[in-house]
Order: C-alpha cells, then structure tokens, then sequence
C-alpha cells in the first residue's frame, strides 16, 4: 500500500498506457488483446495477407460468434465459482427442435427462435434448481445435462440431421443488407461502422467527465487523444474490411447478435446490482450471505441465463450449417471455458469480464483460423491450443504468487523498482470453496488461537 | 521452556515467557484470551520450528529443537487440539494409525492395528467397535479416541488444548479421570482451560499467562490457590485510558429478544442459546462477555437473519413490535447489522475494492432500476474515507491491501451505510493495533451518540468495560447476569462468565 501521495503526472509515463484500457485492475485483459495483436500480426505476415483478408475475417466470426456468446454466460457462471459442461449437448438439443419445428411442423423461423429460447429458459430453470435449491455441485448437474441434452438430441432427431429453411440461415450466414446507391462497399456496414466510431468518442468523453465529476485522478488528456485514435483506426479499417469484401457480403449478422449481447452482458455485470452479486457470490458466499444477497436466486439465474444463450449459440450454430444434426456442439463447453480462463478469469472465482473472455475467444479462434491457413493440421492445432491455455493461466498463477497483479501488468508499468511503494500484496483468499457442505458453514468461524 | 519469544508481523505474542513442568505432574496454563496460550503450545510442539522463535525448548534434559509435529512427536510430546484432529469417515482404528501404520512388507497389518486399538481403547475406557466410524461418535468419544492417539505414539507429555470445551459434566468428569490416570503412570500433562474449577480439581501447578508474558505459577497445594486467587492473576493489568467518553444520552428501550433458544445446526440435541433474553436500549452500548464457544456469535448470528443454527423458539421486539428476521434481508430492512468476528472470512470479499465494499450490504440505496449509480458510489465511499479515516490512497485500493484496522473500518463503513439501528459488533477489534482500536472504539461511542443501538461482543475485559454502557454475561448458551458497566469489574465478570450460578437481575 504506497502512503506517499503519488507524484504529479509529466510527460510520457508507462502507467497512463495502461489507463488507456482503464485503471490499473484489469491489467490482465491489457497482456491478453497485446496477445491477440501479435498473433493477429504474427499471422498476417505469415500467411501473405490472408488472415486479414474480407472473407476470412467474415469466416472467422461466422466460425466463431456461437463459442463467444457461449462464453459470455460461462464467464458469469465461473465468476459465480461454478462450471457448466452442458452447453454444447443443449445447444444440439435447441437446435434439433429448432429444426424440426421449422420442417416437420412449419413454425415460421420467427416463432421457432422464440421457442428455442423458451426451451433454454426450461433447461436452465431445470439445471438451476438442481444446482442453487438442491445443493448439487454444478459440475455434477452439468456433466448430467450434457449426457441428458445430447441423448436428447439424437433421441428425438433419430441420431439423422434436419435440415433448416433458408430464411432461418439469416442469423447464422446472413449479412447486414445493403441499401442506398451503389457504392464500392456496403452501405449498411458503412453505416454500422459511422455508428460504432462516433459511440467510441461519446464515451471516452463521458468517461473523463465521469472521472471529473468523482474527483478522481484523470489519465493526461493526450492519452485519451491516443486511444480513441487507435481505437478509430481499428473501426475504420475494420469497416473497410467487413464493407469492401466479396459481392454480396458484408458485416454478419451473427457478430451483430455477439456485439449487442456482449454490450448488454458487459453493462449487466459491471453496472447492476445483479451483476455486482454474482462477483459476491463467487469472491465470499460467506460474506455477501452475511450482507443481505439472496445466494440462491443468484446461482439459479446465472445457470439459467447460461442454458438460454446456450439455446442462442445453438440457433446461430444451426443456421450457419443449415441443418441441424447429432454432433452438433460437441466440444463447445470446452472451448468456451478455455475462452474464458484465457481471458483472465479466476478458477475459484470472483474474478473475471465479459471482454476479457471475449479476447480470450479470439485468441483461440484466431490461433485456429491461421493455423489452418498456414496449412497446420487439426492434431497438432489441439496441442497448440491446448499449450496456450496453460501457459496463460500459468503466467497469471505463478505472477499472483509472486504477488504482482500478473506479468503483462509488470510489462505496462515497468520493472518493479519503478513502482513507487506499488508492491501489492499477494491476493489471499479465504480458504472456503464455494461448493461446501452443510457441515462447513455449520459453525460460525474462529479461528483465532485462544 | 525457557525465555521463549515469538513475534508476528506488528505483534510480540509471547516475551521471555518460561514454564517448568516437572515429570508427572499436571500442569495448567491460564490466560485470557490473547495472552498466548496456544502459541506457546505451537512452539512447545514445533508447529512453529526451530528458528521462528527465540528461546530454548529443555525436554528431559537435552535441549530440542523441534523442526515439525513429528520430531516433537517422536520425542513424546504429543499436542491435542481443542478442533480435533480426526477423520470423521475413517474408523476408530484408522484414525488411530494414521501416520504411524503397523506394516508388515510395505502392507498395513490390520489385524495387529486392531488388537492394538482394542488395547488402548481399554485403557481410555472407550467400549466402542474399533471399526465404527468417527462421526458417529460423540465429542467425549472422539476425544478420548484422541487421547488414545497419543497413547499409541508413547507419549510423555501431552498437551490438552481446552479439552472439555464442548463436553457435557459427565463425559468432561471421565477425560479428567482419565488425565489423572495417566499421572498415575507417569505421563505429564499440560492443559489449557478457562474452566477455573477443572483446573482447581485436577492441577498440580498453574503458570499464568497475560499478555504474552509469564506473570507466575503457582503451586496449588502448598499456595492453597482458588478460583478468585487464578482470575486475580489473569486480569490484574492496569487499565489504560484508551477509551472514550460515555457522552450518549441513553433512551428507551427499543430492541428486546425473548426467550431466545438456538439448536446447534449439525446436533440437534445441543442448545448452543438457551432461552436467552436481553434488551437493548436507543444510545447504548450493550456489552456481551462470554468464553469462547459460550454461545455469543452463535447468538448474534442467530439472531441476525438466523444465519447460525436452527431457530427453535423466541420473539424479537423492535419498537414495541414483534418483527421476523428469516434471513438477512429481511434483518437489514429491519435496522439490524452484523460486523462479524472474522472480517476475512465472514465480513469482506477480499477481491474487491473499498467502494465496492462499502456499498455491498445495500446496494438498493445507490440503485435506480437496480443500475449502480457509480458516481454516488464514489462519493459514499470517499466520504466514509475521510470521515473514518481509512489509510488508502483512493477507494478503488483493493481491500485485500489494507491492514486489518483499516480492513476493520472497511466493515464499519458498509455497515453504517446500511443506517441500521441495532449494529452488532462481533470481536471489532480483534487482531488489529492499539491505535486503530481507540479509533474504533471513538466510533462506537459516536454511534451510541446518534441514537443506535449498540450490541459489544468482545472477549476482552477492558475493552467490554471500557466502551460499554452495560454487560450481559454468557455461561454455555445462557445469559448468568447482567450489570451495568460501572458496577462491573474482571472478577466479577468472569466468575459469571465461568459459572452458571448467578442469578439474572431484570434489566
């Protein structure tokens, strides 16, 4: 803890890079988008071009938009300290009977999406009670659902793949249409990305007029200047790129549905008393029991919200293929949960964000897209993976006991001597797993010798 | 032991503390809590190693330094904590070898364990299956099978960490037999009680402990010791002038509890609050004494949204009215707050910031739609900074970086945001520095001053004096009296603290 107050802001310091990306705590997500960018780069250089190319980027989130809505349910399920394995056996559940009521029983795809949401609502009510109510640890109850959903599916498809009208593929194919003159890119994806460019300056500007208003130390104003520059270059060229790609192809629809529940979940967990509870639940049940928290209404709707965007990712998986079939969403759960610890959640919980996972999803997908590219085969792309995750968590495991917030933090802020005091201590967390018995919390905690 | 010292980070909690205890003798440790009991037993069997204190450790003559348990074990000093150390799945027989297993060619030999355990079961006079399994034995039972334990490992001194604590007359009269007995041959015993009438009974000398430093030891015989004589010796400090003044007007009473009795959440036969009733009145600062385990957290916590136990009777009145607190929601609508004994574990989500600490226990007053205001929040938070005077450079410091004082203050401020009129104070102070302690004890007396209610659970004397307004004692889950702060002093205090007999005056 530094008690010196800290000295007044000149110049170029390496610390308000990191403001850039807000104050100092999530200096983990700063370490995984560096990541991000220098396999981005990395693969552009070495694949000629092609990773940044209209069509793979088009492919790249189309592939990936169902893992990444996936990941933002796991991530609050694992800030809440539980796991879900179910995910992938109920979005080929949704999905089955998604299709099946478009083919078989000729629900407009309209009214099929809202029943493939009202299964999800079911499935997570059922996995939620079992979890929050009876006290089954959610690994056992998931590892349940992924055996009952993915017999469930082949039960009720007869193990046979079911195909799906055309208007449905829209949410999992489709692109942003284009409309107004004929320009040499798409006009609706121009206009998405007008509309993302002047959000990212509205919001830098309210962000500092937030900070003045607390009265709290603002980064130096060239900082912002920098990062909505970067950040507006990303957008632009981004637009470009999505806009100016192949006829007939533009933003996906899918990655619209990824960004608006990206930005609903994002302002959920940081800004609701909702999302303010699950980060309780999972950093000491103990004590946000102790403050007022209804610990078992949180538990059951964080497993249920998992099973409803499970019953999305598997929608937008089944219209991206155009049938639904018996394998559909094997292995997804683990992608998801990869995406997420990639990201910088904690495995005890209490400790995660939707962005972070996010970045963390990107990593994986854009580690498997340019693999492919550069002509890698699948085996070996698992074992790549595979490394990956455990050396980021490692990284994050071994700079916490150090006692440093992690090693892309000490990267943004300088060798430790530099830091002026700032030598926090290492994290300590109370010993008590979220998951105890009746026995455990049975007696009221003293642990103080004498 | 000789001049034994041991420091932690900012507390020295034993100084050139010495004890003799002489072959086959019993010998009893009394202290406070606080004065270094325990420690001075970690050290004694090197649960803190060689090296991590100063001092000698003089065992039958030779010098030991003790690295581990096991080389305090191997040379015969075997430690019975007041949390036993058992297994509750595994087997009598088990728990008995466990560490230490009878092998013939690598494989455990069961059946010479169990002849074994059937021998040193005789000898503690347990007629209990070898083979029935740990949890379905009594406390008594399972500190027998500990005793037992240590037999096995031939022991020569064994040290007995408030061993009767949770037992009942009968099963705690048999284990002081049975310590007694085994004097007869010859095996020395330590023991650490605040039953001052067991120690009286049993004891052969008794060294007293206060502030980590040895004061005396008696010899219980030839001194003719007593009670009055042992609590003379625990409490006679000078009290400093730490604490503020009583400067709140006392009002009406406004909280009171009826017949209030709690089940022990596993045990169903044990009461752990027995038909307790107290009241607390507007501006008062209401102090609890108890041992530790009388039942005072059980109390609280019970009381406070029945987080602890199962409630089996009672009746809260809050202004004349009878409220139901069914879980802490509801307790907080209705003005209660608990800080709880053990900030980190019960108080505090370390991975959080001060700000968001703050704010935690009532989020809906800077909500609208159940969206935090983080302006506001800021705001809270900065002003209980500065009016609490928290040591942190800003409100988003992590609490996990702040001493257990200010962590404390922490705690206080997301309590007082909650503006209850009844907070409960479990342990405020414990583990944290004389001067955050003062500082706490200004703003209890300024609560007071507002107009709430003040429950003080605290299990050290002075401070319950000193802040207090008025005491209730607790005796095993049952309120023995009630005085009031000025005619209250430590030896009055802790013959109703250690004894049931007093009779209850109406408040």
């Amino acid at each position: 803890m530094s008690a010196t107050p800290e000295a007044p802001k000149t110049g170029f310091q390496l610390r308000d890079l990191g403001k850039m990306f807000g104050s100092g705590s999530n200096g983990r997500q700063v370490g995984i988008l560096g990541a991000l960018v220098v396999i981005i780069v990395f693969f552009q250089v070495f694949t000629n071009g092609l990773t940044l190319d209209p069509t793979n980027l088009i492919n790249l989130v189309n592939q990936n938009a169902y893992v990444l809505i996936l990941a933002i349910g796991m991530v609050m399920v694992i800030i809440a300290g539980h796991i879900d394995l179910s995910v992938g056996s109920i979005a080929a559940f949704v999905g089955i009977i998604v299709a099946t009521s478009m083919a078989s029983w000729h629900f407009p795809p309209a009214v099929a999406i809202l029943l493939g949401i009202v299964i999800g609502v079911i499935i997570g009510a059922w996995q939620g009670w079992w979890v929050a109510y009876v006290g089954v640890p959610a690994f056992i109850v998931t590892l349940a659902g992924m055996l009952i959903f993915r017999g469930a599916n082949q039960f009720f498809g007869n193990s046979t793949s079911v195909t799906v009208p055309d208007a449905f593929t829209y949410i999992g194919g489709g692109f942003i249409p284009d409309f107004g003159p004929s320009t040499l890119y798409s006009n609706g994806t121009l206009l998405l990305g007008l509309l993302v460019a002047v959000v990212i300056v509205v919001q830098e500007w309210r962000a500092r007029r937030t900070q003045t208003e607390m009265g709290s130390q603002k980064a130096p104003l060239w900082v912002s200047g920098v990062k909505v520059v970067v950040l507006e270059a990303i957008v632009v060229s981004a637009t470009l790129l999505f806009a100016g790609g192949r006829a007939g192809t533009s933003f996906p629809v899918s990655g619209i549905i990824l960004g608006v529940l990206v930005l609903v979940y994002s302002f959920i967990t940081r800004n609701t008393t909702f999302g303010r509870h699950v980060y309780a639940v999972g950093g000491n049940w103990h004590a946000a029991e102790l403050s007022g928290v209804k610990i078992k209404r949180i538990n059951f709707f964080v497993m249920m919200n998992m099973s409803v965007l499970a019953s999305v990712a598997g929608m937008i998986g089944v219209a991206r293929a155009g049938a639904s079939g018996p394998n559909d969403g094997v292995g997804w759960e683990l992608d998801a949960i990869a995406a997420v610890f990639i990201g910088g959640a904690a495995v005890a919980g209490g400790i995660g964000t939707i962005v972070g996972s996010i970045i963390g999803g990107l990593v994986i997908a854009v580690l498997n897209n340019g693999l492919q590219l550069l002509g890698v085969g699948i085996d070996r792309v698992q074992i790549i993976k595979g490394l990956v995750l455990l050396i980021a968590v490692g990284v994050d495991v071994y700079s916490k006991k150090q006692g440093r917030p992690s090693l892309t933090a000490i990267l943004m802020r300088g060798p430790r001597s530099s830091q002026g005091g700032d030598a926090s201590a290492p994290i300590e967390r109370p010993s008590i797993a979220p998951t105890n018995s009746a026995e455990e919390s049975s007696r009221p905690k003293s642990t103080t010798p004498n | 032991m000789r001049s034994i010292t041991k420091e932690f980070p900012g507390v020295k909690a034993l100084d050139k503390v010495s004890l003799v205890v002489k072959a086959g003798e019993i010998h009893s440790i009394c202290g406070e809590n606080g004065a270094g009991k325990s420690t001075l037993m970690k050290v004694l069997s090197g649960v803190y190693p060689h090296g991590t204190y100063e001092g000698e450790i003089v065992f039958q003559g030779r010098e030991s330094r003790f690295r581990d348990i096991g080389s305090s074990e191997a040379a015969g000093i075997v430690i019975i904590h007041q949390e036993l150390a058992l297994i509750p799945q595994l087997s009598i027989t088990e728990n008995i070898f466990l560490g230490n297993e009878p092998r013939r060619f690598g494989v455990i030999d069961w059946v010479q364990a169990k002849k074994r355990a059937i021998d040193l079961l005789a000898r503690v006079g347990l007629e209990d299956d070898p083979d029935a399994q740990i949890k379905n034995l009594g406390v008594g039972k399972q500190q027998l099978v500990e005793i037992a334990k240590a037999l096995n490992k031939s022991v020569k001194l064994l040290i007995l960490d408030e061993p009767t604590a949770a037992l009942n007359e009968a099963d705690s009269q048999h284990l002081l037999d049975l310590i007694l007995g085994l004097k007869g041959r010859g095996v020395a015993s330590i023991m650490i009680s605040h039953k001052l009438n067991e120690i009286e009974q049993i004891s052969d000398s008794i060294t007293i402990l206060r502030d980590g430093k040895s004061i005396e030891t008696l010899d219980v015989k030839a001194d003719g010791v007593d009670e009055d004589r042992i609590i003379r010796g625990m409490v006679g400090r000078t009290l400093e002038n730490r604490f503020p003044d009583r400067k709140s007007e006392i009002g009406e009473v406004f909280f009171e509890v009826k017949n209030w009795t709690v089940q022990h959440p596993l045990t169903a036969e044990r009461m752990v609050v027995k038909n307790s009733s107290f009241v607390v009145r507007r501006g008062e600062v209401v102090g609890f004494a108890g041992l530790m385990g009388a039942g005072r957290t059980e109390l609280a916590m019970s009381l406070f949204g029945r987080s602890y136990g199962t409630f089996v009777s009672g009746q809260v009145f809050k202004d004349g009215k009878e409220i139901r607190l069914r879980n802490v929601s509801e307790a907080i609508k209705n003005g209660l707050g608990y800080v709880s004994e053990d900030r980190k574990a019960l108080g505090l989500n370390l991975l959080d910031d001060i700000q968001d600490s703050v704010v935690s226990a009532k989020l809906s007053k800077i909500t609208k739609l159940s969206v935090i205001d983080k302006v506001e929040e800021h705001r809270v938070a900065e002003s209980y900074r500065k009016s609490l005077r928290i040591k942190a450079p800003r409100v988003d410091e992590g609490v996990n970086k702040l001493s257990g004082g200010n962590q404390q203050k922490v705690v206080l401020a997301k309590w007082m945001f909650t503006d209850p009129d009844l907070l409960i104070l479990d342990e405020p102070t414990r583990g944290i520095d004389v001067g955050a302690k003062t500082e706490i004890y200004g703003i209890i007396r300024d609560l007071a001053a507002s107009g709430k209610g003040i429950i003080l659970i605290s299990s050290e004397l002075p401070e319950l004096l000193g802040v207090s307004d008025r005491i209730y004692t607790i005796f095993e889950g049952a309120i023995t009296s009630n005085m009031s702060a000025d005619e209250a002093n430590p030896e009055t205090l802790l013959k109703s603290m250690t004894s049931a007999k007093k009779k209850v005056n109406s408040p």
